[in-house]
């Protein structure tokens, strides 16, 4: 625990009080939450899997200094490969496939995790592989364009083999279950009523405080040392030694796989997949996340993605009552309202606070060096 | 033989709109080395002000002749894109001049948001038509079809491209613009207004893509508030095709690039038996635009380093 909490770490049992209160916090909170209604719950489990999303193009913004403008590719990829092994889309298409697999095919969630992350490490590295002399803006614009292409496969490809059935989605996917408890019903545990959303949130949260332990032990670790050693300075690191080449595929397979179980966990959640939950606005809105809570920091990261995957939700309930009040009548609706304050942010925390909200603290880094490397 | 021409056609119009915005991108990288991410919205914007315009002067004048209103609607366009783009540099660019690489790039997404947004809630979410002004009888040339539309794109496209190429060899604010690309400390000691320069590029580049949002929107018969992004992105991947920060490269990229989307876009059906079909389109600029950076990043006829870093 030291890791997370290197402040507390000398009060051993200060560290454990802290570590129950926030795991009280974070049980209870659903319960609480759910007063207002249970599209709040909802919300809860969706900044989980933001969190997850953006933890994980933290690694590659913000650890490795790879501008990823396409990252929800592999969320894509993660939510299409749930959508495919656990729905009736694929038995339905093609015959053999349901000769195989006569009872249909439903996978549970100890193989769809590996599975997914496996897949979009995979991409990740598929998508590396290509661009590793590429820096900063060039890199960003053809990310980008892997991210759309991506997304024209998934959109065309229903025919001439109907694989992902195009932009009318996969339907009728699997929630998870444990074993014989489905997440998807409410269950009763104790004497306690959890409904579905409760459930969920659970499930994401216990994975998004995995990734966060990852993300942790990465960041200290040699690989994440070697990443950020990259983004300084990329010869001044090969000259020590570091395999530039390897070292970045890490970071985009490792980026990657965040990504593949959040989409997976996304797919089993909303039971409904389509190419339109994959565009290129996504990609931004997890950037900002983290660009916005502290590129680079990932208790700034968790703090950028619950503010910005909450903060809709907070809109869909101000907006609307708000203006209906002031003008009698809606004239921006909270959707359009929540891009362009979006957009706001992304320009005026970059002008103000281009670090972020809660940014990573400067140690090692004398004032001499800072001032080279600003006006380089 | 005459789906060939058919398409090189349609790809030669593609690709005139292409290197028109290209410029802009091309311009404004070589002096700032940014991606000005807006520029493409910036084109929505002027094809929308433009149809405005155009629908206005119809309502007020219903007898004005075609080429009238397009000529209307293109001095109305330029401007407000010249003081948006001005306006987006003051704002979200010049203050992060020496900022780290990432952040100006970042304001620029942001702004990209922004515009789009505002152009949503100005102009509505839903396709727009653009009324056909011009005479829409089709032209037999060689056994393809054209529009006077589309012959006008050729030539007016040509026409500005000369003028810049004249502009930045031959005048003063073209010598002190290539001399800012080259290097913006020293030009600023021999007397060049780095800021002034930076201005006049954004609104050069501004004024092309005004020019270019009306050709699309006429060449397509439609407008909407993203109609920007997309051949803004495309644009961008012509400039680095021609090599960034090279005028004629952006000439040259817009011009392959449309070219080779008209004729993939028409042959990909008969190459892959049907298997792939036009809608792939949008995949060649990414494929092209992967392949260049890969083999030859400092673009066709890109001198320049690709990244100076």
């Amino acid at each position: 625990m030291r890791v997370l909490l290197p402040r507390l770490s000398q009060n051993r049992a200060a560290v454990w009080i802290a570590i129950v209160l926030v795991a009280a916090v974070l049980l209870v909170l659903p319960f609480v939450v759910g007063l207002l209604g249970n599209a709040w719950v909802r919300a809860l489990a969706f900044a989980c899997l933001y969190i997850l999303l953006a933890l994980g193009l933290n690694i590659v913004v913000g650890f490795a200094g790879l501008l990823d403008l396409g990252y929800i590719a592999f969320y894509a990829v993660g939510a299409y490969m749930y959508a495919l092994l656990a729905s009736p889309h694929l038995t339905s298409t093609f015959p053999w496939i349901a000769q195989m697999f006569p009872s249909g095919l439903h996978n549970a969630i100890w193989v769809v995790i590996p599975l997914g992350a496996g897949i979009a490490a995979l991409f990740g590295i598929l998508l590396g592989a290509p661009v590793l002399k590429l820096r900063g803006d060039y890199l960003a614009i053809v990310t980008l364009g892997f991210g759309e292409i991506v997304r024209i496969f998934i959109n065309n490809l229903n025919a001439p083999v109907n694989i992902t059935n195009g932009p009318q989605g996969i339907t009728l996917i699997d929630p998870i279950s444990f074993g014989s408890i489905s997440l998807a019903k409410t269950q009763h545990i104790l004497g306690i009523t959890f409904p579905s959303v409760h459930l969920y949130y659970y499930l994401f949260l216990v994975l998004t405080l995995i990734a966060i332990v990852i993300c942790v032990r990465l960041q200290d670790s040699r690989l994440g040392r070697a990443w950020m050693a990259i983004r300084e300075d990329e010869i001044a690191a090969k000259a020590m030694g570091i395999n530039v080449r390897n070292v970045k595929l890490l970071a985009f397979s490792l980026g990657a796989t965040f990504g593949g179980v959040s989409g997976a966990m996304f797919s089993a959640f909303q039971g409904f997949v389509s190419p339109e939950s994959f565009v290129l606005n996504e990609s931004i809105i997890v950037l900002a996340m983290v660009v916005l809570g502290g590129l680079g920091h990932i208790p700034g990261v968790v703090l950028g993605a619950v503010l910005l995957s909450m903060f809709p939700e907070l809109l869909r309930h101000t907006v609307v009552p708000v203006q209906t009040f002031l003008f009698g009548h809606v004239v921006i609706d909270a959707e359009v309202l929540r891009m362009m304050l979006y957009g706001l942010a992304m320009v005026i925390i970059m002008l103000y606070r281009p670090k972020g909200l809660w940014p990573a603290p400067e140690h090692g880094v004398n004032p001499a060096s800072r001032a080279v490397a600003q006006r380089a | 033989m005459e789906t060939f021409i058919q398409q090189v056609l349609n790809g030669l119009v593609l690709g005139s709109m292409y290197s028109l915005i290209a410029l802009g991108y091309t311009m404004v990288y070589g002096i700032l080395n940014l991606i000005n991410f807006a520029h493409g919205d910036v084109l929505t914007v002027g094809a929308l002000t433009a149809l405005s315009t155009i629908l206005l002067l119809q309502g007020l004048f219903p007898g004005l002749p075609g080429w009238v209103l397009i000529c209307a609607g293109l001095l109305a366009a330029i401007p407000v894109c010249v003081v948006l783009s001005l306006v987006i540099e003051r704002v979200a660019y010049r203050p992060l001049r020496n900022a780290p690489r990432l952040a100006p790039l970042i304001t620029a997404i942001g702004v990209s948001i922004v515009i789009q947004t505002i152009a949503m809630l100005v102009w509505g979410r839903n396709y727009l038509t653009f009324p056909q002004l011009l005479p829409t009888a089709p032209i037999e040339f060689a056994g393809a079809t054209l529009t006077v539309t589309k012959v006008l794109v050729i030539l007016l496209s040509a026409i500005v491209m000369i003028g810049l190429m004249l502009l930045v060899n031959r005048t003063k604010l073209g010598r002190a613009m290539r001399a800012t690309a080259e290097n913006p400390r020293i030009a600023g000691l021999m007397g060049v207004n780095p800021n002034f320069v930076i201005a006049a590029t954004f609104a050069i580049g501004a004024s092309l893509a005004a020019l270019a949002g009306v050709m699309l929107a006429a060449t397509y018969g439609v407008a909407h508030f993203y109609m920007g992004f997309l051949p803004g992105l495309k644009a961008f991947t012509a400039a680095v095709l021609g090599g960034i920060g090279n005028i004629p490269g952006a000439m040259l990229g817009g011009l392959l690039l449309g070219l080779i989307e008209a004729l993939g876009a028409g042959y990909i059906g008969q190459l892959t038996g049907g298997v792939l079909g036009s809608h792939y389109q949008d995949v060649f600029a990414f494929a092209i635009l992967v392949t260049v950076l890969i083999f030859r990043p400092s673009g066709l006829l890109g001198e320049r380093v690709a990244d100076r870093a």
